[in-house]
């Protein structure tokens, strides 16, 4: 009996012991509340900016502090939603992508923030970075950072073909690539983020608008799959059988993108603004001073159509977690992030989310920050108005995941456009029924 | 109170009984406690839709998820593409793991450092591995159109990945590069063991080095050969890391495995009801495995 | 009669390059790629050898002010984090899986069959199944972001892993030594203690081996269950140099070639122990 004993003693023993290995001490007793921050690891602000700015908060905020952590893209969703199983949340605040909030909002996550919104905020932000945070107009969010998709090329490869000016149309560029492609300057001109990931809907996006199509019709029925989706669909898979598009975008990602641009290895290339700054980077990048911006193109058809612009909108905003023990602090610490103060402090790195920094003095004053600034502001600017959105339904995750697969198919040939875009369409019915 | 085997006692058996239980307790305590109530939880879960979120209403559904996978398309379409990772894929080990052990049985010069260069790849994390050949399969840059433009066999780099039905070779070619070394040493470590009189008998009877591997070794490899097996086979089937490093599941799904489409419904649907049915047909299928490896294993052995 | 045999060792060495070509050839394109630049990692044609070869990308890590990116920072502090994790899954794994493994090989009881069946069937449940329910009841506990959780949930599938291994290794150990043991007196905790673990060491240090490879290889809980530095494990440190605008391969690479090297030399320093443990597996089940 007593061996009994001593080996349960023993097993509770161990257990004890691994409750005391590798056991970090929980933070010091009652005083400042520590809040925890979900940010993604991305250009804009890098870590060791937003790290200075969590400081300066906590130094104007002695009884907060503020817990930063940086992920990748690709693994936020996942986090925020592990995250939120628990309670409390592992997360007061996260930053959230634009095709999030329907999602999130359904499932109860993101807190309603708008009576904390001050007059001042809604009508000294831009109303489109609103529009992303908000629903049922209610807010659920604070905007942080404007992205859209930007048509670059490289300028010192259209002067070698003889190209005076970078394409307007669609079909314009099919013939400038195959110029350059006939002169030997790249085998493979245009590079595209096609893989089975988000980029590829977001590519389409740009597309799917330029050729006056959309996601959705006026009754939220998909519309991806009429005629205009389609022939955006084909022109996709043509440009590759032609020869124009690298066959490698197929499983490129944005990154991807980025470094066969900044390789030399495209004359065309669309993408976030981060690959300007990146080609610019003479540790990494071979094409330094040949980056250059255009207006995204569009097709044809949707010119006629009275389309003037076409790109999507890829912003994130920071939101609070609703079942956050501290909404307050979190919002004071977001409302920090946002303020004029610290927006203007870091235009450098990240466009101001202020109306007024980009008017008069200050668009000048903006314009002059960086060295890359004279030409990414007025890019901004230009394309910004024409970004489309992704559509802002609940389901939109895995509505998505079915026009990746729809797109991949039809561009590695598994499927004809029209079937490919056919069957994503019914998923998005079924999604829409559930 | 000090056990005393020497005493024949009737209840021999019942304190024997209560010494296993107590080596015994330390472990169950652990593993029932981390694994039985999340695989009862998710058992639970299976027979509910689940919508994701805080305070969300779970509706009984009955087997509704089970059949909703069953009738999928999609579902099916994953087994069978995991089923075609695992065959080839163990398949291959094998082949190349028997080939290789036998290489090293033989003592070539350098058979030592042989032996010493396959755990390399073995002990190599399986995320360093996928990264590592996704960068070699890298369209643009990568080795493998390196090497193979350089020894002239194609003229132009290959956007390997892109390709469907080469993508899941590929994501296979890499798994055996790091696990196929496993196989190899525990074959070799069993060819090791063998008799060497029987071999060498049927030298003198005038078999060749063929016939003596084929009919003489191969059989008693039988039961090394079923645990290779077996082993790899489960951990084939269940596959995930590898195929969400190199290829997140793709292009066009066509290396989208089981496990991962379970993670794509638990995690990025937030359909977990539909997670947890699809974990429970993949543990049931593992666990068949299990079954088929205690009949065989635990058949007496012949000498 | 030397001369065929010198054929045919010839033949052999020969059939045993294209095996070392096969093993080699990525990892030493890995370490290439890590002393790369990212300009020359992106070069056409290939770079096989750098012109530029640097140690930049190992700096980044072990000297992390200095890094660009907040990944190489936190390389180090994930290292530490793997190994405190994998020896302790490895410590305890070892301890209390021997003596469940010697109670299922030896002793004969009611219910030693499906207990085995059980703690076999444990291992094959997808890791991605538990995952939400084990995340829930850590976070309620407020364990998230500490070794100790990923140490805990590690068990669920190291030590059935652990157990069966060590049986089949007990199961070698000759009865007759057990026998006269318990003919001399021994109590069968005496015999376990006293008789099969010192025979049985070979076969414990490769369990051990077995185990501690299979922690530090683990990505999937270690990328849900932690993030802050606290617990962040080598796998997911990796799998964090594809950020989303900062994909950094060359430096992915370096720490590739790093979080490959523990385990290498843990693997190779008891090889010896392995192929032993292996043969005890193998051939009698």
């Amino acid at each position: 009996m007593r061996t009994i004993y001593k080996l349960t003693l023993l097993t509770l023993a161990l257990v004890f012991l691994m409750g005391a290995t590798g056991c970090a001490p929980q933070q010091a007793a009652a005083g400042p509340v520590t809040i925890h921050i979900l940010t993604m690891d991305q250009a804009g602000l890098k870590p060791a900016e937003i790290d200075q700015i969590a400081r300066d908060f906590e130094a104007k905020n002695p009884d907060i502090k503020v817990s930063m952590e940086y992920l990748g893209y690709d693994f936020i969703h996942d986090k925020i939603t592990t995250g939120m199983a628990a309670n409390p949340p592992a997360y007061d605040a996260a930053m959230i992508d634009v095709i999030w909030p329907d999602e999130f909002i359904k499932a109860g996550y993101l807190l309603d923030v708008t009576d904390r919104v001050t007059p001042e905020m809604k009508d000294g932000i831009f109303p489109a970075s609103w529009n992303g945070v908000t629903r049922n107009g209610k807010i659920y969010g604070m905007p942080w950072l404007m992205d859209v998709k930007y048509f670059m090329y490289n300028k010192d490869m259209l002067e070698k073909a003889g190209i005076s000016e970078p394409p307007k149309t669609w079909e314009e560029l099919v013939d400038q690539a195959k110029t350059i492609k006939e002169q030997g300057i790249v085998e493979f001109p245009i590079v595209w983020s096609w893989n089975q990931k988000e980029g590829v809907v977001c590519d389409y996006a740009v597309l799917l608008y330029g050729n006056g199509g959309s996601f959705v019709d006026a009754n939220g029925k998909p519309a991806f799959n009429d005629e205009k989706g389609v022939q955006a669909l084909t022109w996709m898979k043509q440009t590759i059988d032609d020869g124009l598009t690298n066959p490698s975008s197929v499983s490129s990602d944005e990154n991807a993108v980025r470094d066969n641009f900044m390789a030399g290895q495209s004359a065309f290339a669309v993408n976030w603004l981060f690959q300007y700054s990146d080609s610019n980077d003479a540790s990494k990048s071979k094409i330094v001073g040949q980056a250059a911006f255009a207006p995204m193109p569009v097709f044809q058809a949707g010119a006629d159509a009275g389309v003037k612009g076409s790109s999507v909108d890829g912003s994130s905003s920071f939101a609070i977690m609703a079942t956050t023990p501290y909404p307050d602090q979190t919002w004071k610490f977001l409302a920090y992030l946002a303020s004029n103060e610290v927006q203007t402090k870091y235009s450098a790195e990240m466009l101001p989310i202020w109306k007024a920094d980009f008017e008069g003095q200050k668009l000048e004053e903006l314009k002059a920050a960086t060295p890359t600034n004279p030409v990414t502001v007025p890019a901004f600017l230009e394309q910004f108005p024409f970004a489309n959105e992704r559509p802002t339904v609940a389901y939109y995750n895995e509505a998505s995941a079915a026009l990746q697969l729809a797109i991949q198919e039809a561009l590695t040939g598994v499927k004809s456009p029209q079937d490919a875009l056919d069957a994503a369409a019914a998923k998005w019915v079924e999604l829409a029924g559930q | 109170m000090a056990i005393n085997l020497t005493k024949r006692r009737p209840t021999l058996r019942q304190q024997e009984a209560r010494i296993a239980w107590l080596l015994l307790a330390p472990s169950l305590l652990i593993i029932l406690g981390v694994t039985l109530w999340p695989v009862i939880s998710t058992f639970f879960l299976s027979f509910f839709h689940v919508p994701t979120g805080i305070n969300q209403v779970r509706t009984f559904v009955g087997f509704a998820n089970y059949l909703e996978m069953l009738r999928d398309r999609l579902f099916w379409e994953t087994i069978g593409r995991t089923l075609y990772f695992t065959v080839v894929s163990v398949g291959l080990e094998l082949i190349l793991g028997l080939a290789i052990a036998q290489l090293i049985h033989s003592r070539p010069w350098g058979w030592q450092f042989l032996r010493f260069s396959l755990i390399i790849p073995w002990a190599v994390p399986t995320i360093v591995n996928g990264a590592m050949w996704r960068w070699i399969y890298s369209a643009d840059f990568g080795a493998l159109n390196g090497l193979l433009m350089q020894l002239g066999l194609i003229k132009h780099y290959v956007p390997w990945l892109t390709l469907p039905n080469m993508a899941m070779n590929l994501v296979i070619v890499a798994d055996i590069w790091h696990t196929m070394p496993f196989v190899a040493l525990v074959l070799q470590a069993a060819l090791a063991g063998l008799p060497e009189d029987l071999d060498e008998a049927a030298a003198v009877d005038g078999a060749n080095a063929f016939q003596r591997f084929w009919q003489i070794r191969l059989p008693l490899l039988r039961p090394a050969i079923l645990v290779a097996l077996i082993v790899r086979t489960v951990d084939a089937f269940r596959v995930f890391d590898i195929v969400y490093i190199i290829t997140s599941g793709g292009p066009a799904y066509k290396t989208l495995t089981i496990t991962y489409l379970t993670y794509l419904n638990s995690f990025a649907f937030g359909k977990q009801g539909i997670g947890a049915a699809l974990s429970f047909l993949i543990s049931a299928f593992t666990i068949v495995m299990a079954f088929i490896y205690i009949r065989f294993l635990y058949r007496p052995e012949e000498t | 009669m030397s001369y065929r045999k010198i054929v045919r060792k010839l033949f052999l060495f020969l059939l045993t390059l294209p095996v070392f070509f096969f093993i080699f050839f990525p990892l030493l394109w890995l370490f290439s790629a890590s002393l790369s630049n990212q300009v020359e990692l992106f070069s056409v044609p290939i770079h096989w050898i750098p012109e530029h070869p640097t140690f930049q990308n190992y700096l980044d890590i072990f000297f992390p002010s200095l890094a660009a990116s907040s990944v190489p920072r936190t390389f180090a502090t994930a290292l530490l984090n793997s190994i405190k994790i994998a020896s302790a899954v490895t410590f305890i794994c070892i301890l209390v899986g021997s003596l469940a493994a010697y109670a299922l090989t030896r002793i004969p009881f009611r219910f030693n069959r499906s207990i085995q069946l059980g703690i076999i069937a444990t291992r094959m449940i997808p890791e991605v199944s538990l995952v939400l329910p084990l995340f829930i009841i850590a976070s309620s506990l407020h364990l998230i972001n500490r070794p100790i959780v990923l140490i805990i949930t590690y068990m669920s599938f190291a030590l059935p892993y652990a157990i069966w291994l060590m049986a089949a290794y007990f199961q070698t150990v000759p009865i007759e030594l057990e026998d006269a043991a318990r003919l001399d007196g021994c109590s069968r905790l005496g015999i376990l203690f006293r008789v099969v673990m010192p025979i049985s060491v070979p076969g414990l240090v490769s369990t051990a081996m077995f185990v501690f490879l299979l922690a530090w290889d683990e990505f999937f809980y270690a990328l849900i269950f932690t993030s802050t530095l606290a617990a962040k494990t080598v796998p997911v440190a990796i799998a964090e140099f594809v950020g989303r605008y900062v994909v950094n391969i060359n430096g992915m690479m370096a720490g590739g070639i790093l979080a490959a090297v523990p385990p290498v030399l843990v693997a190779l320093i008891f090889q010896r122990y392995i192929v032993r443990g292996m043969t005890a597996g193998a051939v009698k089940g």
